[in-house]
């Protein structure tokens, strides 16, 4: 179905599933509960793990597949939110155009770095997309302020030309829309003590999340995504094999770029406003972490590393001392004091660390990110259980040394 | 007229004269042996004919065009595939991919944006690939990852992955290099039939019982240029080749 094997289609199932029930699936604790705050059901984080799950998708189909690792991919992020925010004040508030005009922009940008940086490989190809997206980032802050608006950021104004919606401004600047339906909308629903949120936001950018994986799945089992995981093995014999390496990765790289402006154009579909952070090197460092985090080369992997990462950055960084405290609070006054001193560094302003530390132990034990690790964990159960349909604990002592 | 002609090719690295005025004519459907000791540059000279290399002088011509300033891919385009010396493989990929990659090239051409269509949906090229390790012996194997293939079977693999582009010329450079005996004749064997089907073979060899089983004529190189080139029989017999390979003990 849709072009997809019965095993991809099934994926693709479940991580429609998923999306779709979100909502649910990150509201597991009830509203009041003390893990409330572990919840992770609200509207703008939804969101963001959709937008970073389409920014490291897109990232995994040049990194992942070719193994041109990419340092400057956050540029092609910025670029799509700047143009986004451009369509909205000029031609509408409407989502549409603004992502549209964001991949479009992205696109063509990164053909230009694409050329330029693919002229080497390995470290060189990082370094030179590095110096691009650092030259963006400084660009953004002091020549380009008539476009970008330097610090502050491009908002929008009350004066906004927005030629086709003029008509119904108001006395406040309109918010964004996908055909009329506003994307802070939504609806919430209460079970019991559980408390839902439904953002039609969210459901934009989840429905965009799904084609973008539909569209890289089809990626990867293409003959076109089997050239690029043949540069990535031996480029050499590639070439002596009569195909030309550098058109198949100026594809893979604009793909991949074109990914990025979407993910920025949704960033700014939801919060109108772009700022040049987003294009600084910490931002294309991130989609690297995220990227290798889940698994590159993976199908799932980027998803579930944006995923993560945006949970610890948003969760885990919520977490205060006080909160420890209560916690802790059945414990004597000393122990606790103690428990709260040897956890500090890791939550609140120190997620980072922990998110460190994971990121250390999953690329020392599992190259293959968190998808493989679970790819492990399925086969170990599979074995356990035809061992004992079979001939019980003796076969699983044979099944370990064919590892 | 030859299929593959060298003309006065000379090479130099630094101070070293690599390839001195060699002149080779492979005639079509042939097997030509190029032999000589470590050194003599065997290797340099088909490095120039895959674009790997560029002579400083000198001619080569493939079926009439010249093969001197173009990228390996549009060399092997025309119709020339190579055996490496250390066999080049995708090692990630498993034995299918590996031999369904040179036919897709072959199909498709230097570069196909088909991001949309389905490996799986070509039926021909996978076939093709199939019946192309059933007949170097690895059909059985063509699930596993190529990494994990012996040294004899990466070799095999990449002989596969030439054949299945159906190529006018074949280039081999030391097909059975750290080959068992037994992985030797099979792979003589089979170089026997593949020169049967009219594919003309260009290959190096150290080991003279493939040389002289396969070969219908025999260029020897020594220190750069081409010392003698005649047929087997003759080879043999020849004081200047003997005193090439040190008293002729190989031979």
């Amino acid at each position: 179905m849709l072009g997809l094997d019965n095993r991809d289609m099934k994926l693709f199932i479940w991580v429609v599933c998923i999306t779709v029930l979100a909502p649910f699936i990150l509201n597991p604790f009830p509203a009041e509960s003390e893990l409330a705050q572990f919840n992770a059901g609200y509207p703008d984080l939804m969101q963001r793990f959709m937008i970073f799950g389409i920014f490291a998708i897109g990232f995994n189909i040049l990194f992942g597949l070719t193994g041109y690792l990419s340092f400057g991919h956050a540029a092609f992020l910025g670029v799509g939110s700047y143009a986004g925010v451009w369509m909205l004040k000029l031609v509408s508030m409407n989502v549409i155009p603004a992502i549209i005009i964001s991949v479009i922009v992205a696109g063509l940008f990164s053909l230009v770095v694409g050329y330029i940086s693919l002229r080497r490989s390995g470290i060189y190809f990082s370094i030179l997309t590095l110096a691009f997206a650092q030259m963006s980032f400084a660009l953004a802050y002091s020549v380009l302020t008539p476009i970008t608006n330097g610090e502050t950021g491009l908002q929008l104004a009350l004066d906004d030309p927005r030629i086709l919606d003029s008509a119904s401004s108001t006395g406040s600047i309109p918010p964004t829309n996908f055909f009329g339906i506003e994307m802070r909308d939504g609806f919430e629903l209460a079970l019991g003590p559980w408390e839902f949120v439904f953002n039609f936001g969210y459901y934009l950018c989840a429905v965009v999340m799904l084609v973008s994986f539909y569209l890289s799945m089809r990626i990867f089992r293409s003959p076109f995504g089997m050239m690029l995981r043949a540069i990535k093995t031996n480029q050499q014999r590639l070439r002596y094999t009569g195909k030309n390496p550098r058109p198949y990765n100026l594809a893979a790289f604009v793909i991949s770029g074109m990914y990025a402006g979407l993910a920025g154009g949704l960033m700014v579909a939801m919060d109108p406003l772009a700022g040049a952070e987003r294009m600084q090197w910490t931002a294309s460092g991130e989609v690297v972490l995220m990227t290798i985090l889940g698994g590159a080369g993976t199908l799932l992997g980027p998803m579930v590393g944006a995923g993560v990462i945006k949970y610890f950055e948003n969760i885990f960084s919520k977490i205060n001392d006080a909160l420890l405290y209560e916690w802790f609070s059945a414990m004597p006054e000393g122990l606790q004091d103690v428990f709260v001193f040897l956890i500090h560094p890791f939550i609140g302003k120190g997620w980072h660390l922990t998110l460190g530390i994971m990121f250390m132990l999953v690329v020392i034990f599992l190259p293959g990110g968190v998808v493989e690790g679970g790819q492990r964990l399925a086969a170990l159960f599979r074995r356990r259980r035809q061992s004992r349909e079979t001939d019980g604990p003796a076969a699983v002592k044979d099944a370990t040394p064919a590892e | 007229m030859g299929i593959l002609e060298v003309k006065g090719v000379n090479k130099r690295f630094g101070g070293l004269k690599a390839l001195d005025e060699v002149n080779i004519d492979v005639a079509e459907g042939t097997v030509h042996a190029i032999i000589g000791p470590n050194g003599a540059g065997k290797s340099t000279l088909l490095n120039c004919f895959v674009g790997r290399l560029e002579p400083d002088t000198g001619t080569v011509t493939f079926n009439g065009s010249s093969l001197l300033n173009r990228q390996p891919h549009e060399i092997n385009q025309m119709g020339v595939s190579r055996v490496f010396q250390t066999p080049e493989i995708f090692g990630d990929l498993t034995l299918l991919e590996n031999v369904m990659i040179p036919a897709f090239a072959r199909r498709d051409g230097v570069f196909a944006l088909d991001a949309w269509s389905r490996v799986a949906g070509a039926a021909d090229i996978r076939d093709k690939a199939v019946a192309m390790l059933d007949d170097v012996g690895l059909a059985s194997k063509a699930e596993s990852v190529a990494a994990q293939l012996s040294r004899g079977d990466k070799r095999r693999l990449e002989l596969a992955m030439c054949l299945v582009q159906d190529p006018k010329l074949l280039l081999l450079d030391e097909p059975t290099a750290g080959m068992a005996r037994a992985d030797t004749n099979r792979t003589i064997d089979l170089m026997k039939e593949i020169a049967k089907s009219g594919v003309t073979m260009v290959v190096i060899e150290h080991d003279m019982h493939v040389v002289f089983s396969l070969a219908e004529r025999i260029s020897v190189l020594a220190q750069g240029t081409v010392i003698v080139e005649d047929e087997p029989s003759k080879i043999k017999g020849n004081p200047k080749v003997q005193e090439a390979y040190l008293g002729g003990a190989h031979l």
